[in-house]
């Protein structure tokens, strides 16, 4: 009962603050938005048992993406772009698209529900499982192939962002 | 399981601003992710969650780099003035 009020409480929170980020008129608001929505995401992930991927969403997310995108709105100012107008000229589309989209998802859950076996059980209660540990192990063990693909990307971005950041492309 | 039902209503934030509407959408992927590995039962979701969130960090760096390039040159944020390649 406690856990469906909370995972209620911040499923609200995080689709508000979604779309509080995408009809924000600042880009600055936007990004605080997005932390909220961020927050309240590990809010769900904690709610879900996964508290490694609690810590890595609040670290990573809130912690270094949105400072790298506060950073480039004080960097790039915003002061000109909000004056123009926030949505652009295919916005009647981009609604289109997202309703079609919208559609797609409600269709799959609905014939989804029926089909899933899993669907109508509880989830699987657990005792205090340790999260990190299993985690860590099945990253290590038989998912080490993505592993270093993931951290030779990592390297590649950095590459690419210092390179595109040095001097005049 | 009927909270995937409401997960499944944040997955259709996108457009606009752009780069953060990519990480919403990225983030909502990850919530199914997750709901569906604690659905299973097993730890495998949330490892794939740990790759989106590196590939999400990756993006956004190699994302905003491109942007302060192009701020740089072009002195506009605005997704309309990027006429760079229609000539």
């Amino acid at each position: 009962m406690l856990d469906l009020v909370v995972f209620y409480f911040f499923a609200a929170l995080a689709i508000l603050s979604a779309i509080l980020v995408v009809t924000a008129r600042s880009a600055v608001h936007s990004a605080i938005f997005l932390i909220t929505a961020l927050l309240a995401t590990a809010g769900i992930f904690l709610q879900l048992r996964a508290e490694f991927l609690f810590i890595v969403q609040i670290i990573l997310y809130v912690g270094g993406i949105m400072v790298l995108f506060i950073f480039v709105i004080m960097l790039v100012n915003l002061d000109v772009a909000e004056h123009q107008l926030r949505f652009r000229r295919q916005a009647w589309i981009a609604t289109l698209i997202a309703l079609v989209m919208g559609a797609h998802i409600a269709m799959a859950i609905y014939v989804g529900r029926a089909g899933l076996p899993l669907a109508s059980s509880a989830p699987p209660s657990s005792v205090l499982e340790p999260n990190t540990e299993l985690v860590g192990r099945a990253l290590f063990s038989s998912y080490m192939l993505p592993f270093e693909i993931a951290s030779v990307l990592l390297l590649v971005a950095m590459i690419g962002a210092v390179v595109m950041a040095k001097r005049k492309v | 399981m009927f909270l995937i039902g409401v997960i499944g209503v944040i997955t259709r934030r996108n457009v606009i601003v752009i780069l953060m509407s990519v990480e919403l959408i990225l983030n909502a992927v990850n919530i199914n992710l997750i709901a569906f590995s604690r659905l299973v039962g097993s730890v495998e979701g949330q490892v794939f969650a740990i790759f989106i969130i590196t590939d999400a960090a990756a993006e956004a760096a190699v994302g905003l780099g491109i942007l302060i390039a192009f701020f740089r040159n072009k002195e506009t944020v605005l997704g309309d003035e990027m006429d760079l390649l229609k000539w």
